[in-house]
C-alpha cells in the first residue's frame, strides 16, 4: 500500500481536487484567486454592513446571514470544488444531508428554547412562591 | 492497466451513466458502465476524499450544537458584559483576514502539489501555517484579555458557550497546525507518493472547512452579537 504508484486518471476526482481533467497550473491558480477575491469582498461587506446606514437597523442581522451564506457558497465552489458534476453527486448529497441536520439542530433549539422561556415563571414570582 | 481502470472516465463512481469516453494507457474508446457494480469499486483516492468529506460534515454538525447553545444564551449576560463591550473589532477583522488568506495559500499549495513542485508545495504550506499561527496568537490574546477583565467563561451563560464555540474552533486550528507540520515533513521525506497525496487532499479539505466554520462564527458570534 505504501509504495503504490499514483494512478490518477481524468475525471477521477473527489472533493478538493481540480474537478476537470488535467487542469493547468494557470487555471488552478486562477480558480483560487477568483474564490479569494469573492470571499474577501463578501467578508469586507459583512464588516462594512455593521456601520452603514444604508440598511434598516433591524435588517442588519438578515443581511449578515445572507452575506455569510453567500461566502460559504463561494468557499464550497472555489476552494472545496463541490460542483454539480456527475462525479460529485455523492458529495453534494452528503452536503445536503449535513445542511438538513444543522438547520434542524439550530432552528429546533431556538424554537424550543424560546417557547420554554415564554412559559417560564418570571424569577421574581418564583422567589415569592418559595418563601 | 486492468480492466476496471477502463471504467474511470467521467463516471468514477460507476453509477452507470451509459456510454463514456475514456483514454487510458491501454487505448482510447467508449466504455459502458452498467450501474450493476461490474466496474468495480471507485478508486481509493475518490473513496478517501468522500470519507473525509463525511467526517467534516459530522464535525460541522457538532459545531451546530455549539452554535445553537450560543444562539439560545446570547442575551443571558446575567448583568455581566455583553459582546458589544468585550469584542475587539480590529483583532477579529485581522483574524478573519489571516484565516481567509491561509485558506487561499493552502489552495495554492494544492495547485503546486498537482504540478508536483516540492518547493512551492512546501512554501504554500509554510505560509498557511504561519497565517494560522498568527490567527491563534490573536485569538489567544483576545481570550486572555477577556479573562483578565473578569469576563471568563464562568461569568455568565452568554460567555460560557462563547468561549466553548470559539475555543472549539481554535482547538481545530491547533490540531490543523500540528497536522500541517507533519504533512510538510512527510512531503519532504517521502515525496509525492500516492498515500501522501491522499493525506494532502484530506488536509486541504480540513483547512478549507475550518475557514467555512469561521465564516459562520464571525458572522453569528461577533458581527450579529456586536450589532445588537
Amino acid at each position: 500500500m505504501s509504495h503504490e504508484t499514483d494512478t490518477r486518471r481524468p475525471g477521477d476526482v473527489g472533493p478538493g481536487f481540480m474537478d476537470a481533467a488535467e487542469v493547468s497550473v494557470r487555471e488552478g491558480i486562477a480558480r483560487y484567486v477568483i474564490g479569494f477575491v469573492l470571499a474577501s469582498a463578501l467578508t469586507a461587506a459583512s464588516f462594512a454592513v455593521l456601520d452603514t446606514s444604508l440598511i434598516w437597523g433591524p435588517g442588519i442581522p438578515v443581511a449578515l446571514v445572507v452575506l455569510a451564506i453567500a461566502q460559504i457558497g463561494v468557499h464550497l465552489v472555489f476552494f472545496l470544488h463541490i460542483t454539480t458534476a456527475p462525479d460529485n453527486t455523492n458529495n453534494v448529497l452528503a452536503l445536503a444531508f449535513g445542511v438538513l441536520i444543522v438547520a434542524l439542530v439550530i432552528a429546533g433549539s431556538l424554537w424550543i428554547m424560546a417557547h420554554l422561556n415564554d412559559n417560564l415563571m418570571p424569577m421574581q414570582q418564583m422567589m415569592q412562591m418559595q418563601r | 492497466m486492468s480492466t476496471t481502470d477502463a471504467f474511470a472516465g467521467r463516471d468514477p463512481y460507476r453509477i452507470g451513466h451509459g456510454r463514456d469516453w475514456v483514454s487510458t494507457g491501454a487505448g482510447r474508446g467508449y466504455v459502458y458502465a452498467t450501474g450493476h457494480g461490474e466496474g468495480g469499486p471507485a478508486s481509493k483516492r475518490v473513496i478517501v476524499g468522500y470519507g473525509f468529506w463525511i467526517f467534516l460534515l459530522s464535525d460541522i454538525v457538532m459545531f451546530s450544537a455549539f452554535f445553537a447553545a450560543h444562539a439560545v444564551l446570547q442575551t443571558a449576560t446575567a448583568g455581566g458584559p455583553s459582546g458589544r463591550e468585550l469584542f475587539n473589532w480590529w483583532s477579529i477583522a485581522i483574524q478573519t483576514a489571516c484565516l481567509l488568506a491561509s485558506s487561499f495559500t493552502c489552495g495554492l499549495s494544492a495547485v503546486a502539489t498537482e504540478a508536483r513542485s516540492q518547493i512551492w508545495t512546501q512554501v504554500g504550506l509554510l505560509v498557511t501555517g504561519l497565517l494560522g499561527l498568527a490567527f491563534l496568537v490573536l485569538e489567544g490574546r483576545d481570550f486572555a484579555g477577556m479573562v483578565m477583565q473578569g469576563a471568563g467563561p464562568q461569568r455568565s451563560a452568554f460567555l460560557s458557550p462563547l468561549f466553548a464555540v470559539v475555543g472549539l474552533h481554535g482547538l481545530h486550528v491547533s490540531a490543523g497546525l500540528l497536522w500541517l507540520g507533519t504533512m510538510m515533513a512527510q512531503v519532504f521525506v517521502k515525496g509525492f507518493r500516492a498515500d501522501i497525496l491522499r493525506r494532502l487532499v484530506c488536509f486541504n479539505l480540513f483547512w478549507h472547512a475550518l475557514d467555512i466554520i469561521w465564516v459562520a462564527l464571525f458572522t453569528i458570534v461577533y458581527l450579529i452579537g456586536e450589532g445588537r
